[in-house]
């Protein structure tokens, strides 16, 4: 049995992003969200039957949301991989509502990161054998990581900058995005390095933010106002926790969450119109090009120069501006959500994709550990 | 103890810092597949065989990824992880060179190194082949 085109995105909406102040809670951003959500796609919170959710603030995301909203869901899935889990929890929530668990379902989550201090919020254990050595979590990692495609590759800081730069150009054509003033690759070359060689503006922002998206079934989406934005298919897979478990640092688990993902949708890479690609550092992006069938391992560095994942480049990737420039709220995943569900709806203006059919959403969770990859579509894509 | 564990034994991480304390890299070797495994566990990943018997490392390994982790104040320190040459890998540090020359691929032997916070494992560059 397969999942596609059973279960329909209807809403979508951001919490207020960026810094929104002190004194707010992270639940505060989760209920801003929801509502927008549920207005938009012209539901009420009792029709809400399916909860989704994770947090680095919450031991038990979905039973503190569904307090907070009133709501008493009949089926709650707490998956919780890192920044990727709300990727995870859209595929968990079309099997719900395609084996009839539920009907209605809502993903979401919020952090107030920034204005709680400005510091990464994460609930990581560390590890007994890499704490020892103090590496900086979960930059650290990533460096590794990008050390060893440069090692492999020949992959240049230059090439990690021009994904840095391809995101600011997004950020600048979406108001939303929290960093919009220029950007060259010679400024993130000289910007203050962090854990070499990723520097500051290899590595995405601490801001506050939260969203929602509400997912249906197709049949139950006709009565609805909002244009639907079909999952096609979906994937997921991981294969360590640790850094130093990952067996090829140059090697993702989305080779398989995104072979999984697109045979479920019956489409390749050559078929996505917009790549929205967890950009947690730079090098995830380079890593998730070549991972997910973009181009062949080890040419990533080379994909991403010349601007061709800017906008008028070659591919549309990460529209919005990304982890890297438009927001990071210590979770990123469901961003990558709605800006695809409004891609595919041509909600996006200045940085609207023209003709976009098809959407592949990757999240990453963890050091380069969880990988789930989405395809979503337009109904005209079906 | 409590309960029945008559083949419980003695926990994986214990053993583990009994060879640390004594200046070693212990590590398990599967009876059934001879994957070589660390950390240490009750199970095999690879195989999923129990049979897990303790080595201990010649030292001997090479960098295979490396990062210089910065701070606010003095001069950055390393972070690699090392591919021993019995076939596992582990994260450390490279001693003895600024933390920006450490390099991918560099050979790198074993060292103990005693600290207020207890004993730890660390790499000096060089090497002779294995």
């Amino acid at each position: 049995m397969s999942l596609r085109g059973k279960v329909v995105v209807v809403g979508v909406a951001e919490s207020d992003l960026g810094e929104v102040g002190p004194g707010f809670t992270p639940l505060d951003l989760i209920g801003q969200a929801t509502l927008r959500a549920l207005e938009e796609a012209g539901l009420d919170k009792s029709e809400v039957d399916g909860l989704f959710s994770a947090s680095a603030y919450y031991h038990m995301p979905t039973l503190s949301v569904g307090e907070y909203l009133g709501i008493r869901p009949r089926y709650s899935d707490a998956t919780s991989m890192g920044g990727s889990s709300f990727v995870s929890h859209l595929l968990h929530a079309a099997a719900a509502i395609e084996a009839g668990l539920c009907e209605v379902a809502l993903i979401t989550y919020g952090s107030t990161q920034r204005s709680g201090g400005g510091r990464l919020v994460t609930g990581s254990e560390a590890d007994p054998y890499e704490a020892p050595y103090n590496p900086r979590y979960p930059v650290s990692m990533y460096a590794l990581a990008a050390s060893r495609h440069m090692h492999e590759y020949g992959t240049t800081r230059e090439q990690l900058a021009e994904v840095a730069v391809a995101a600011r150009g997004w950020a600048k054509l979406n108001p939303r995005a929290f960093m919009r003033e220029d950007l060259t690759v010679e400024d993130v070359l000289s910007s203050r390095m962090v854990s070499s060689p990723l520097s500051v503006r290899d590595c995405c922002l601490v801001t506050d933010g939260g969203g929602a998206a509400i997912v249906t079934s197709a049949e139950r989406a006709r009565d609805l106002k909002e244009t639907p934005v079909y999952l096609l298919g979906a994937g997921e897979a991981h294969w360590h926790r640790n850094i130093s478990q990952m067996p090829d640092l140059t090697v993702s688990a989305a080779t398989e969450s995104g072979t999984r993902a697109y045979a479920m949708a019956g489409v390749g890479p050559e078929d996505v119109n917009v790549a929205m690609l967890y950009d947690a550092f730079t090098i995830n992006t380079v890593l998730f090009l070549e991972d997910l069938g973009f181009c062949e391992k080890g040419e990533g560095g080379a994909f991403v120069s010349g601007g061709r994942i800017s906008p008028g480049g070659e591919l549309a990737v990460n529209t919005s501006g990304g982890g890297l420039s438009y927001n990071h709220p210590g979770m990123y995943g469901l961003l990558l959500i709605v800006e695809a569900v409004r891609q595919l709806r041509g909600e996006c203006g200045d940085r609207q994709v023209q003709n976009a059919n098809i959407a592949l959403v990757h999240g990453n969770g963890g050091v380069l550990s969880s990988q789930v990859t989405a395809l979503l579509g337009a109904e005209r894509a079906l | 103890m409590r309960g029945m564990n008559p083949e419980a034994g003695e926990p994986p991480a214990r053993i583990y810092r009994r060879h640390l304390e004594s200046g070693r890299l212990g590590f398990q070797r599967c009876a059934g597949c001879g994957a070589a495994v660390f950390y240490p566990r009750v199970i095999c990943p690879v195989c999923g065989g129990n049979d897990l018997a303790w080595e201990t490392s010649s030292g001997r390994g090479v960098v295979y990824a490396t990062t210089a982790v910065y701070r606010r104040e003095g001069d950055p320190y390393n972070v690699v992880l090392v591919d021993l040459e019995e076939g596992f890998r582990m994260m450390s540090r490279v001693e003895g060179v600024p933390a920006e020359e450490v390099e991918v691929g560099g050979r790198v032997t074993l060292r103990l190194d005693l600290t207020d916070d207890g004993p730890i494992l660390v790499f000096v560059p060089g090497g002779e082949d294995s």
